[in-house]
C-alpha cells in the first residue's frame, strides 16, 4: 500500500493542508506526493522535511489543472491504495474528478483517519459538530477528503524525495479550462488560518466601511487577523478570502472574538475549535452562545467600541 | 442552448434532523425544502436563459426522494422550464460518486450545453459531486465561481482562490459550480408559485437510466460528541466590556 498525499502548489510553496497530511501519513510507511505546480528545490525539500519519499510532479502551466491532474494521478494510484486531499480548492477539484475516473467513493470532511484492521475508517463531524460518524470504505483504492487543521504539521527529518517529472496527458475537452489572470487579495494584520487571534465580524456589524471598522480596530489592537462570515463576505462588506466556515477557512486560533455574529452551522465548523471563544450578541437566543466561554448579550456598537477604548487606555 | 441545474430537497435546516436508528440516514420528511445553496445555481442559470434568449432552456436535474416534489416547485417557481427528478429506493444513502453518475446519465440522455451546482449541499456536503459529474461528463470543471459571464461559445469566471481570485475561461460544454454570493436569488412571485403548478416534471428510475447503485462505504458507528459547554453570559449594561477585558487577561494575550 502506498499513501497519496496531494500537493498544490502556493505562492511557490507546499499548500499548508498537504504538510497536515504529510505528518500523519509518514507513520504509516511510504508517501508519494503528486504536487502540481512548478515546483522548486526548497518546495520539494519541505515536502521531504515532512514524510514524503516519492514527489510526482505536473506542471499544467495556464490550463485549469483539475482535470490532467486527476487523469494523470489514475494512472499512479493501485487498487491497495489510499489517496489524501486536503480542502483547498484545487484539491477538491482533483478528487472528485480523480474519484470518477477510478470508480471510487469518496470519504470527505474527515477529522480523523484510521487504517487498522483492512480498512480506512474515516471520522467525520455532522449536525455542526455535535455528532462523530465513522465511516469505512469497503473496496480500495480509497480517495479521502480531509478537513484543514485537524492534524497539526510538524517537520520531520527526511530528506529530498526523488521527483518524477509526469507529462500533460491529453484529456480532450475535460482540459479545457485556462486560466486568463490571478488576482491576489491583499489584507492587512496576519494570516487568518495562523494567526493566534482572531476577531470575526457577521451580519450584526451591520454594513460595510465604518459599520465594519470596530472589528479591524480591535483586530489591529490585538495584532489579531480578521474573519468574517458567509452573510458579510456574500454581502461584499469584505473580500471572500476572509471568509470563515464551512465553505471558507477553518481556524483555530487561542481566542476567537465573535462579533455580531449569530453562529450559523456554515460558521461554528470553522471556528468551533477555538481555544477562548468570546461573544458578543444582541439576541440572548443566539446560537454562538451555546459555544462561547464568555457571552455578552448586548449591541455591538456599544460593546466594542467600549472594549477599544479601554484597550487604547492600557 | 440547454442549461441545466442540479438541485436537491432537504429537510428544512431550521428543524432538527433525525437519523434512522438503523441505517444512520437522515431521516427525509415528505415535504422537503430546496437547498438555500441551491437557489444561486437557479439563479444564475436564469440570467443566463435571459441573456441568450427564446432558444435557451432552463431545466432542473435532481436525485431525491420526490416527497411532495415542494423543493423542486421552489425552484420551478423562480422561472425553470421543467424538472426531472430521479427516485429509487435503491439510492437511499447514496454516496457522492453514485449521485454524479446517476445524475451524468439522465443529463446525458436529456441534452445539456451547460451543467451548474452549488459548491456542496448544506446536508450531505461531501463538496466533490460536480467534480465527479464533470469528469464523467468530459468536460471541464469551472468551480468555485464567484463570477460568471458568457461570451457567444465561451464560459468565464471568477474562480475564488485561497488569497484571492482567478479569471478563468472554458468552452461549452462545461459544469459549472456557483458560491452563495454569486448573484442575489429571486424570490418566486404569486405568478411564479402558481406557474410552476403545471410546469412538467418528469422522473426516472435508475433502470430508465441504467445505473446499478454500488455501495462502496458503509457507516460503522455514530456517536454524540461531548458538547463544548456553555461559559458564562451576561447582559450588557455598559460594563460588559470589562468582562470580556478580565478575559483576555487571563488568556495572557493582553
Amino acid at each position: 500500500m502506498t499513501t497519496w498525499v496531494f500537493c498544490e502548489e502556493q505562492n511557490g510553496a507546499p499548500s499548508a493542508s498537504s504538510l497536515e497530511l504529510l505528518t500523519k501519513a509518514r507513520s504509516w510507511g511510504d508517501v508519494a506526493v503528486f504536487y502540481v505546480g512548478a515546483g522548486s528545490d526548497e518546495a520539494f525539500a519541505a515536502l521531504g522535511e515532512y514524510g514524503a519519499t516519492t514527489i510526482h510532479q505536473l506542471d499544467a502551466g495556464d490550463a485549469l489543472p483539475a482535470a490532467v491532474a486527476a487523469a494523470a494521478m489514475s494512472d499512479l494510484v493501485a487498487a491497495d491504495d489510499i489517496a489524501l486531499f486536503g480542502m483547498g480548492y484545487t484539491a477538491r477539484d482533483v478528487a472528485g474528478r480523480l474519484s470518477a475516473r477510478l470508480g471510487c467513493t469518496v470519504l470527505s470532511n474527515a477529522t480523523d483517519i484510521d487504517l487498522g484492521g483492512d480498512q480506512v475508517r474515516v471520522s467525520n463531524e455532522i449536525l455542526g459538530g455535535t455528532t462523530r460518524v465513522i465511516t469505512a470504505a469497503t473496496e480500495g483504492p480509497v480517495v479521502v477528503v480531509v478537513r484543514p487543521k485537524v492534524f497539526a504539521a510538524e517537520a520531520g527529518e527526511g530528506a529530498i524525495p526523488p521527483v518524477t517529472t509526469v507529462a500533460v496527458p491529453d484529456v480532450g475537452h475535460a482540459g479545457a479550462g485556462t486560466v486568463l489572470e490571478r488576482h491576489v487579495e491583499e489584507s492587512e494584520g496576519p494570516d487568518l488560518e495562523a494567526a493566534a487571534i482572531v476577531v470575526g465580524g457577521g451580519r450584526g456589524m451591520g454594513g460595510a466601511d465604518d459599520k465594519w471598522e470596530p472589528v479591524a480596530k480591535l483586530a489591529g489592537l490585538l495584532g489579531a487577523a480578521v474573519g468574517a462570515t458567509r452573510a458579510v463576505v456574500d454581502a461584499g462588506w469584505v473580500p471572500y478570502s476572509l471568509q470563515i466556515g464551512q465553505t471558507g477557512k477553518t481556524v483555530k486560533p487561542d481566542v476567537y472574538i465573535a462579533c455580531g455574529i449569530s453562529g450559523a452551522m456554515q460558521h461554528l465548523v470553522g471556528m468551533k475549535d477555538s481555544g477562548l471563544i468570546v461573544a458578543i450578541n444582541k439576541d440572548a437566543e443566539a446560537p454562538i452562545f451555546s459555544i462561547a466561554d464568555l457571552g455578552v448579550v448586548g449591541d455591538v456598537h456599544k460593546v466594542v467600541p467600549a472594549l477599544i477604548e479601554a484597550l487604547e487606555a492600557r | 442552448m440547454k442549461i441545466a441545474v442540479c438541485v436537491k430537497q432537504i429537510p428544512d435546516p431550521a428543524a432538527p434532523y433525525d437519523l434512522d436508528p438503523d441505517s444512520h440516514f437522515v431521516v427525509r420528511p415528505n415535504d422537503q425544502v430546496l437547498d438555500d445553496t441551491d437557489r444561486y445555481g437557479v439563479e444564475v442559470g436564469l440570467q443566463l436563459v435571459e441573456q441568450v434568449g427564446e432558444e435557451a432552456t432552463l431545466t432542473l436535474v435532481s436525485m431525491s426522494p420526490a416527497g411532495s416534489l415542494q423543493g423542486i416547485r421552489q425552484a420551478l417557481a423562480m422561472g425553470a422550464d421543467r424538472a426531472i427528478v430521479i427516485d429509487d429506493e435503491t439510492l437511499r444513502g447514496a454516496d457522492a460518486l453514485t449521485t454524479a453518475k446517476v445524475l451524468a446519465a439522465a443529463l446525458q440522455e436529456d441534452g445539456f450545453d451547460l451543467v451548474i451546482a452549488g459548491t456542496e449541499s448544506t446536508d450531505g456536503y461531501a463538496g466533490v459531486m460536480p467534480q465527479q459529474l464533470a469528469e464523467l461528463l468530459g468536460v471541464p470543471s469551472m468551480s468555485f465561481a464567484r463570477k460568471v459571464d458568457r461570451d457567444g461559445d465561451t464560459l468565464r469566471i471568477e474562480r475564488q482562490t485561497e488569497d484571492g481570485y482567478a479569471v478563468v475561461e472554458a468552452p461549452f460544454p462545461a459544469v459549472l459550480t456557483v458560491t452563495s454570493g454569486v448573484v442575489e436569488p429571486r424570490y418566486p412571485n404569486f405568478k411564479g408559485i402558481m406557474q410552476a403548478k403545471k410546469k412538467p416534471i418528469e422522473t426516472r428510475s435508475c433502470a430508465d437510466l441504467g445505473v446499478v447503485p454500488e455501495v462502496q462505504q458503509v457507516i460503522q458507528s455514530v456517536e454524540p460528541i461531548p458538547a463544548r459547554q456553555a461559559g458564562e453570559v451576561v447582559e450588557d449594561e455598559g460594563e460588559g466590556y470589562l468582562k470580556i477585558i478580565e478575559k483576555l487577561e487571563e488568556a495572557k494575550v493582553i
